[in-house]
């Protein structure tokens, strides 16, 4: 009897495909998603199991290499680099001290992150304050505080020099500008522009005041840009602001900032190539920008500091999210619909990538025409649309790539709760960095009028 | 339910339906099935010489063989039983 059965051929389930129905992929070729079964040593099931499913996982490892290569990018090119950590990128504690550690400061565009920079134990000097709002009681702390605060508006700056009349100190700031660097759409709605002469504007009444330490210059042109040559116009805009305000003013400014922005790996929806085929790499990034201010007329031995605001290029792919199938379905035209445990409400960058959802234990050979559905009971919750898809069954675990920018910021409490993220050390130990919520989390928040009580 | 007469299955796992010009791929397992459906076996005897040859449990079989059929419907590559 034992016999027979070992003689059993291995069962897979059934599968007919329509030849050219599945829509072959860019290259001519079906492929296969190969499978992800651990993560930095440590195999995907057993963080399941430990920390349960979904999971976000992020790898220090990873970071500190990612900013390393970055760093030495640009510090290989110019002499004087500074990284500042953008903290919406991702601003878990765990994730902010790394890259602190690594040297970075930080970049907030909020009171709340402001006050997250310092309570991480960042310098005020070493803070950058960016973004169209602050509010009076903000600018004010940073003024106290020598922080580094980046005028958006003219109402900012009056309201700045407002502020400095009544302090004791003098607020250091920047200015940041917007500019035509060929590339659309134009983010014109942030800071001063160059090419109307806004920029000369705030520039002028800035110096004409003598209350505020002018001592930078920032832009940040766009996110996800895969044109080098956008930043190399950026920089050489920049300059020749600056060179301009030493003839004029014989003023000398300390730091050009030339924001974040620089595209990460991750698949643009839409994209003909996937992204880490496109995405131009940190040396051709760094070469564009240090090579239009080495053309420029600033001396040599007269540099001004170069800062980047570099997020998610630095972390996106330090971050997975792992989980398990929910279920499997057939769509009415016959496509395979597989459920899984996150949904866009933990997965927000899914709205702008094609994410690398991979399985994350051996499988066969055979994929189908897949859609891959989260949890919520929402139409829009789709991870990924039309994708050939190994056959995996309910309960079989998972593994989103290239996750570590932008969710832990952006992700809703919406339907479900948002859950643990755990950070594997160098030497493959994993830590709670955060806790999964519960209901008590939420109730927290929450107060009941007596009569409904 | 039966299969099409005019659909030609090849020994690598093709399927032609001449009717529409269609061409499609199978895996062994939905060869073996298609095959024993041509041959114009009933379920219930598709079924056992399934779980036969293949090691698996009846209840998981049933669940994908329901499934494979409803995509030969899908495909159009099956008729139902005139009595249906
Ligand atoms: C002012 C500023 N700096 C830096 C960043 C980080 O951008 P990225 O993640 O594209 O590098 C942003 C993001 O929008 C930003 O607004």
């Amino acid at each position: 009897m034992k016999d027979k059965k070992m003689e059993k051929i291995p069962f897979e389930r059934p599968l007919i495909q329509k030849i050219n129905a599945g829509l072959p992929s860019k290259y001519g070729m079906i492929r296969r998603p190969e499978p992800i079964e651990d993560i930095e040593g440590i195999s995907v099931e057993s963080l399941l199991n430990e920390y349960g499913s979904p999971l976000f996982i992020l790898s220090e490892k990873m970071l500190r290499k990612t900013y390393q290569e970055a760093y030495r990018a640009f510090s290989s090119r110019y002499p004087k680099v500074q990284f500042a950590w953008s903290y919406k990128t991702n601003y878990l504690n765990a994730v902010c001290k790394i890259f602190h550690q690594e040297g970075s400061w930080a970049e907030v565009v909020s009171g709340f992150e402001y006050e997250k920079a310092l309570a991480n134990g960042v310098p005020g000097s070493k803070i950058i304050f960016n973004g169209p709002f602050k509010s009076r009681e903000d600018l004010k702390k940073a003024v106290e505080n020598d922080s580094l605060i980046h005028i958006d508006h003219f109402d900012e700056l009056y309201e700045l020099l407002d502020l400095a009349e009544n302090l004791e100190k003098r607020p250091k700031a920047a200015i940041r500008v917007n500019m035509d660097t060929g590339i659309y759409p134009q983010w014109d709605r942030f800071g001063f522009n160059y090419e109307n002469g806004e920029a000369w504007d705030a520039l002028n009444r800035i110096m004409i005041s003598k209350q505020i330490d002018l001592l930078g210059l920032h832009t940040h042109i766009g996110t996800y840009m895969m044109t080098v040559q956008a930043y190399e116009k950026a920089a050489m805009k920049l300059a020749d602001l600056a060179i301009g305000l030493e003839r004029k003013y014989k003023h000398t400014i300390k730091y050009i900032d030339m924001g974040g922005g620089f595209a990460s790996k991750n698949t643009l929806k839409g994209a003909y190539y996937p992204g880490s085929d496109t995405a131009p790499s940190f040396d051709d990034f760094a070469e564009a920008i240090v090579s239009a201010l080495m053309k420029s007329e600033f001396k040599p031995d007269h540099l001004p500091l170069l800062i980047l605001e570099t997020g998610r290029a630095l972390v996106d792919d330090a971050g997975w999210l792992a989980g398990r199938v929910v279920a499997n379905k057939r769509l009415a035209d016959g496509r395979r619909a597989t459920i899984i445990d996150a949904g866009v409400n933990l997965l927000f960058t899914s709205f702008w990538y094609d994410h690398d959802i991979r399985p994350a234990k051996q499988l066969s050979d055979q994929t189908e025409d897949t859609t891959i559905y989260g949890p919520l009971c929402m139409n829009i919750d789709i991870i990924r649309d039309h994708i050939q898809f190994p056959l995996l069954k309910k309960g079989d675990p998972y593994v989103i790539r290239r996750v570590g920018a932008y969710n832990n910021t952006q992700w809703l409490q919406f339907i479900t709760l948002r859950p643990r993220v755990v950070l594997i050390d160098p030497k493959g130990k994993s830590h709670i960095i955060r806790d999964g919520e519960t209901l008590e989390t939420l109730n927290r928040c929450e107060h009941l009028p007596e009569h409904l009580n | 339910m039966k299969l099409k007469k005019n659909i030609a299955i090849s020994e690598t796992g093709f399927v032609f339906d001449p009717t529409t010009g269609d061409s499609y791929t199978l895996n062994p397992v939905g060869m073996e099935i298609l095959s024993l459906l041509k041959e114009g076996l009933e379920l219930e005897a598709i079924s056992a010489r399934i779980l036969e040859k293949y090691d698996v449990e009846k209840g998981v079989l049933e669940r994908y063989l329901y499934d494979f059929l409803g995509l030969l419907k899908q495909y159009q590559l099956v008729e139902e039983d005139d009595e249906n």
